[in-house]
This record gives structure tokens, sequence and C-alpha cells, in this order.
């Protein structure tokens, strides 16, 4: 950029307000954390984390605003506020904001280092928040290591129990080793193109020669991305990540920073590559089978509860790149809608999942589950409402989610997949259906193992009924959020806006 | 060979070696040292193509990589402080004797 | 006529082939010229005019590598000063005021700061405090 075009305007620290309101509230509690004597419990600073949160998503909301402008992009064409990034703003701080009202009543009393926690993570919602507005590859860089480097040491919160350094240093390694591809992609992309620019890579891949360089430099960058959503083949660390590490921060890591690594996998092969839409449409849709298969096969031989989550949350990656895949901005939308759909549960699974099994993971087996039911009715009901959504069952977000994964995959041309898709989600029942049965089972013995968190606390109780709510009105009424979702395609890719209308009926 | 081939070839072996260590070390601070040596093979590649590249006048790749530089070096920050956490844990840095979760 | 770009270098190679030649020399000389006495003291490790103690490859407290780390960290922090201060008469004025490029750097070193706040108040940069949680 040369100097005589640095003029910033006052808009654009309007467009990553969010971002600036996360930051503010992280720093605060840092301030704060370190500012209070050592045995002050740090309770409080996970509602000055939560007030954030909320301010950032009116924040996301009054970006609206902004749409009016002609101009799309600020800071020099670095960061972009469409519909599209909207959406996923409020996705993310919904997902965070959850995530710490879990967080509030399920950290042990006392755990001195509660302030880190909350202040980890706000700053990683920043990076999630900034991945999804962000159009230049130098930010999107950036804002991918932000957000990860803030889960890597979540992860190994629990550093008491051996398990949590374990889980970390398995996601660090695999995770930076991720990162350096997808550097390596970057680095050829611009060598390939001379511009880091999203929508400049693009014109240019469309003139420019070096179609070898641009071939690497997309499977580079694919690796890296795919790693972050825990797709096949590129999931190996998931399973042991999601059990090293605390529930709460399983709840975000397996929703928050999954939802903006798939806006940015979206944006970069629409944005960026459009051109090469025959090469990685079928490798995308192999990565999709791969997931979904490999996913559920292993979850069907799982005992413990959230390792059983974890390879399901691989088949459902698998869902979301099918849906995406070949179908332009049907695909999209569906993608954007199955995102908010498998957050919302998803996160609602593990809030239960927390309550029962514990901080500690006390009761981490599928058989400790057993009579869940007749001991805590809510949560039992609660859990196997999640998980018949995780299925797939009418009436929840998770139908319409697959449904329309589905319908625009059959759309882009791949019966195969669907077909496949579908004897895949037969067999996630199966398992699906082992824990609701654990669940519903009337208790043996005259000894129960009483569950962990009783009382549930009243934080707790809102992030449950929070992620019940949102579980129900996309599955009852998915109208609002499918156009909200279909505004951003649309606005990512202005083709085809007919075919989205065939969606939106409902 | 014109000097940015040269680069480019230096950059693709540093990657290589990089990758070779990251994945055959069992010690966890050689597979960080060899992710970081990843991470410079990208950062060369960034500084060659600016240099050689048809805009030198604009500061892209070389603020790219400066700004990659700081976020390797907070990378290797909380890597390490992993590591120490995990030797504290097992008294031993080796990523074969990790196996507490199976499955 | 012209010179190869490569041959450019020719002086730097000469120089070091006299500073290669230049050290064996002396070492060959010395060998030569020099009478060898060997005593205990003589075949020592040399450390400083020091007694030399323990094993070299014994393991430095964790504290180092915290500071080590944190050097680092700052290190860095200082690299994104030099671009800001070799183009900061050019920098542009956000609004009225002019001093934004000054203002832009305030609230990036304000940032570092936090950071520094965070640490000693954690006690990292304490010697003696030895908790083992750090």
């Amino acid at each position: 950029m040369t100097l005589d075009l640095l003029h910033l305007m006052p808009t654009d620290l309007f467009r990553i307000l969010p971002e600036v309101v996360l930051t503010i509230t992280g720093v605060l509690i840092m301030l704060v954390d370190a500012s209070l004597p050592p045995h002050v419990d740090r309770r409080n600073l996970g509602w000055l984390a939560a007030l954030g949160t909320v301010f950032a998503l009116l924040a996301s909301q009054a970006q609206l605003a902004l749409l009016q402008l002609a101009e799309r992009t600020g800071f020099y064409g670095t960061v972009e506020t469409s519909t599209f990034s909207i959406f996923f703003h409020v996705l993310i701080c919904g997902i965070v904001l959850v995530t710490l009202l879990i967080a509030l009543d399920t950290l042990p009393e006392n755990g001195h280092h509660k302030g880190e926690f909350f202040a980890l993570i706000t700053f990683g919602a920043v990076g999630m928040c900034l991945l999804t507005s962000a159009v230049e590859l130098l930010v999107v860089f950036i804002a991918l290591e932000i957000s990860s480097i803030a889960t890597y040491v979540l992860a190994g919160y629990r550093k008491e129990n051996g398990r949590g350094p374990e889980a970390a240093i398995k996601y660090f390694l695999l995770g930076s080793f991720a990162t350096g591809f997808f550097l390596y992609g970057i680095a050829m992309v611009f060598g390939a193109t001379g511009s880091t620019v999203i929508s400049e890579i693009a014109t240019r891949v469309h003139t420019g020669g070096h179609p070898g360089l641009i071939l690497l430099a997309l499977g580079l960058m694919l690796v890296g991305i795919l790693f972050k959503v825990s797709a096949a083949p590129f999931h190996i660390w998931t399973p042991d990540v999601y059990e090293g590490a605390p529930s709460p921060v399983v709840a975000l890591m397996s929703t928050a920073p999954k939802a903006a690594a798939f806006a940015l996998l979206i944006r970069i092969l629409y944005g960026a590559f459009p051109a090469l839409q025959p090469i990685w449409t079928p490798l995308l849709w192999l990565v999709a089978v791969l997931s979904m298969t490999v996913g559920n096969l292993a979850a069907l031989r799982q005992h413990n509860v959230k390792r059983m989550l974890a390879y399901s949350s691989i088949a459902h990656a698998g869902y979301l790149i099918a849906a995406f895949a070949g179908a332009g901005n049907t695909g999209i939308t569906a993608a954007c809608f199955y995102t908010a759909a498998y957050a919302s549960m998803n996160v609602g699974a593990f809030a239960v999942v927390t309550l029962i099994s514990g901080y500690e993971d006390e009761l981490p087996l599928i058989k400790d589950f057993r009579g869940v039911l007749y001991r805590t009715p809510v949560l039992g009901g609660a859990l196997i409402f999640f998980l018949i959504s995780l299925i797939g069952i009418p009436f929840t977000g998770g139908f319409f989610g697959k449904f329309f994964s589905f319908t625009t995959a059959m759309g882009g041309g791949a019966v195969w997949l669907v077909l496949i898709g579908l004897l895949n989600s037969g067999l996630a029942a199966a398992y699906y259906l082992r824990l609701i049965v654990s669940i519903a089972q009337k208790p043996e013995g005259e000894s129960p193992v009483p569950p962990v968190a009783q009382p549930i606390g009243v934080a707790v109780s809102a992030a449950l009924m929070l992620a019940i709510a949102a579980t129900l009105v996309l599955g009852i009424a998915p109208g609002e959020v499918l156009k909200n979702a279909a505004e951003g395609a649309y606005e990512l890719m202005p083709h085809s806006m007919q075919m989205v209308n065939s969606l939106v009926f409902f | 060979m014109t000097p940015l081939s040269a680069y480019l070839l230096v950059a693709a072996l540093l990657f290589a070696v990089g990758l070779a260590g990251a994945l055959t070390r069992r010690n966890a601070v050689l597979v960080l040292i060899g992710i970081e040596m990843m991470l410079n093979a990208a950062n060369l590649n960034l500084i060659a193509f600016w240099r050689f590249g048809a805009h030198p006048e604009q500061l892209t790749g070389f603020l790219f990589a400066i700004f990659s530089i700081a976020v390797a070096a907070a990378e290797a920050a909380v890597g390490l402080a992993l590591v120490i956490a995990l030797w504290r844990h097992t008294r031993s840095v080796n990523l074969d004797e990790q196996t507490r979760m199976k499955g | 006529m012209t010179v190869p770009y490569s041959w450019q270098y020719l002086p730097l190679l000469m120089h070091i082939c006299f500073a290669i030649g230049l050290g064996i020399f002396m070492l060959v000389a010395s060998w030569f010229i020099g009478r060898r006495r060997f005593s205990k003291v003589k075949q020592q490790t040399y450390e400083c005019g020091m007694m030399p103690q323990g094993d070299a490859r014994g393991r430095f407290s964790v504290r180092f590598y915290m500071v080590a780390m944190l050097f680092i960290l700052f290190d860095v922090e200082g690299v994104f000063m030099i671009p800001w201060a070799v183009i900061y008469k050019k920098l542009p004025s956000l609004g009225c005021s002019r001093l934004f490029g000054f203002w832009e750097i305030v609230v990036y070193l304000g940032f570092v700061a936090v950071g520094l706040f965070y640490i000693i108040r954690k006690g990292i940069l304490k010697w003696s405090d030895d908790r083992a949680d750090l």
C-alpha cells in the first residue's frame, strides 16, 4: 500500500468494534486479576467477561448500520463488514457467552487461575470474531493465531490433572504444525499472485500464470484450515484434546473456533479460489465422506462420553463440508445454518456433560450416566434433547441442519454423497441412542452415584436455557436465521440468488 | 539460477528439514524446533517473494514476516510453558510416553 | 569487460582464506617453537580463574526459561516500533488529530505495559520467591 492511501476513517474503528470491546474486556480482566490479592476468588471476573461479550454482541448488531455505506471494507481493505461477518460475530459471541455462563458455575472454588481463564476466553473470542471479518491474509493469520493460542492454553487449564498438559501439548504441537502449512501456503499464494487481499487473489488467479504454485498454495492452506475444523484426515487430535480439556472449554472449542474456521474456509474457497472450484469441490467431498465415516465408526466404539462427542463432532464437520463444497450460494447458506444449529446443540450437550460428569470428569463413562434421568430429570431430559438434535430428529435444529445440508449437496450433484451421509446418520443414531438408553435406564442397586453439581447454579441454568431455546427455535422456526444466513451467502457470492430463494420458503 | 529460485529452494529445504524433524523426533522440544523451522521457511519465502516480486515498494511481504515472527515467538512461549507443565507430571517430555488417553 | 556477479565475493573469500591460514599458522608455529609442560592445573577446564565444579550439562532453574521467554516476547514487541518510527512523519491524521500516529503507538505500548504489569504482579520476575507454581 502506498502512503498517500493512508486515510483512516472513523468508520474503520466501527468495523472492528466487537473486537475492540472484547479486547478492552480482556485487558480489564487481566488488570483486575493482577491487582487483586492472590487468595481472593475471581468468580466475578467471569461476570465481567460475560458483560463484555454481551456488549460485543450488541456491537455486532449495531454494525448492521454500516451496511448502509457503499464501502464494505475498512483498514485499507483488510476487514470487511457484511451480513456474513455479522452472522458469525453474533453466533460466536453467543457461544462465548454461554460458555462463560457454564464456566461461572462449574469452575472449582478458589481456582487461582480463574482470572486467566476468563481473560483467555475473551481474547480467544477476539481472534475468532476477527477471523470471520478478515479479508486479508495477514489479518486472517493473526486472527487465527490469537484464537488458537488462547485455546491451546485453555485446553491445558486443568494443570493438576495429568491429562490437561498432555491434551494441551498434543493440541499445541499438531496445531502449530498445521499453522506451519497454512503460513507456507500463504507465502506461496503471495508469490503467485503478488497480493494478500482475498478479492485481489481471486482476480489474479484468473488472469496470471503460476498454476502449480497456486495449487500448492491451495493445498497447504486447506491442510491448515481443515485441521482447525477437525475434518478427517486431520482429526487425530480431537478425541484426546476433548477428553483432557475441561468440559466448559470443550463446549467452546468444539464450536466457536470451528465456526470461525468454517467461515474462513468458505471465504478462502469462494473468495480467493472460485476459479479452482472444479478442483477443490471433489477434494472436499472426499474429505466430507471421510470425516463422516471415520467420525461415526470411531464414535461407535467409545465408552467415554466426551470422546464419543469428539468423534461425533468430526462427523458433523463432514456434514457441514458436504453442505457447501459443491453448491455455491445455497451451500454457503446451508453451511452457515448448520454451524448455528451444531453450535447450539453441541454447547448444550457439553454443558450438561459438565454438570453430570463434574469438572474433573469424575463420571466420564457412558455407563456412569445410567439413571441420570431418574436422579436429576432436568439434566437427563436436557441431554436427551440435545442428543436427539444431534441425531437430527425433526423439531430440533439438528434436523433442519442435516436437511439443508443434504438437499444442497443433492443440488450440487453429489447424490452418492447424500446416500453416504444418510447411511452415516443412521450409524450415528446408534451411538447417540446408546447414551440415551443409558440415561433413561433405571439406576441399578441402592447406591447410585450422585450427580456432581447439585444444586444447579443460576448461570449454568441460564446457559442451558439459552442453548435449548436456540436449538428449538432453529428446529421449529428456522426462517429468520436461514434468511440471515442466505443474505450473508448472497453478499459473499452475489450470483444465483434465485437458488437461495428456493430454500427460504421455510 | 535466478536469486528468487535460490531463495525458494533454500526455503523449501528448510521446510523439509523442519517437517522431518517435527515428524520423527520424540522429544517435545525438538518437535517444537522443527515446527519453528517450518514457520521460518515460510518467512523466508515471504521475504523472497516480496523482494523479487513486482512491487517491492509495497511492504506487504516484509510486514507479514515481522508479524509472523512475533506470532511464532508467542507460540514458542506457550509451547515451552506447556512442555514444562507436562514435565511436572510425567518427568518426561518424550511424546511416545504420553499415553494417558487412548481410544 | 563484464564481471560475473559472484566475483564481488572474491575479496570475502580471500579474507576467509587469510583468516583461516593465519590461525593454522599460529597454531603450527607455536607447536614447533614453544616448549610443552603439562601439569594437573594446566589440564583443567578453564573457567575464568575459578576452580571448576560440577557437570557442564547441569540443569538450570526453570526461572531462567521464564525470563528468557519474556525477553523474547518483549523483544519482538519492540520490533513493531521500528517500522512505525521510520514512517512516523508520514503517518496520516484521523479526523482532526494530527497526533494520530502518536496515539496509535501509545495504545500499542499500553497493551505491552499491561502485560508487564501482569507479569510483575504475578511474581514471575521475583527470583527469591520460589513458588512451584508459575
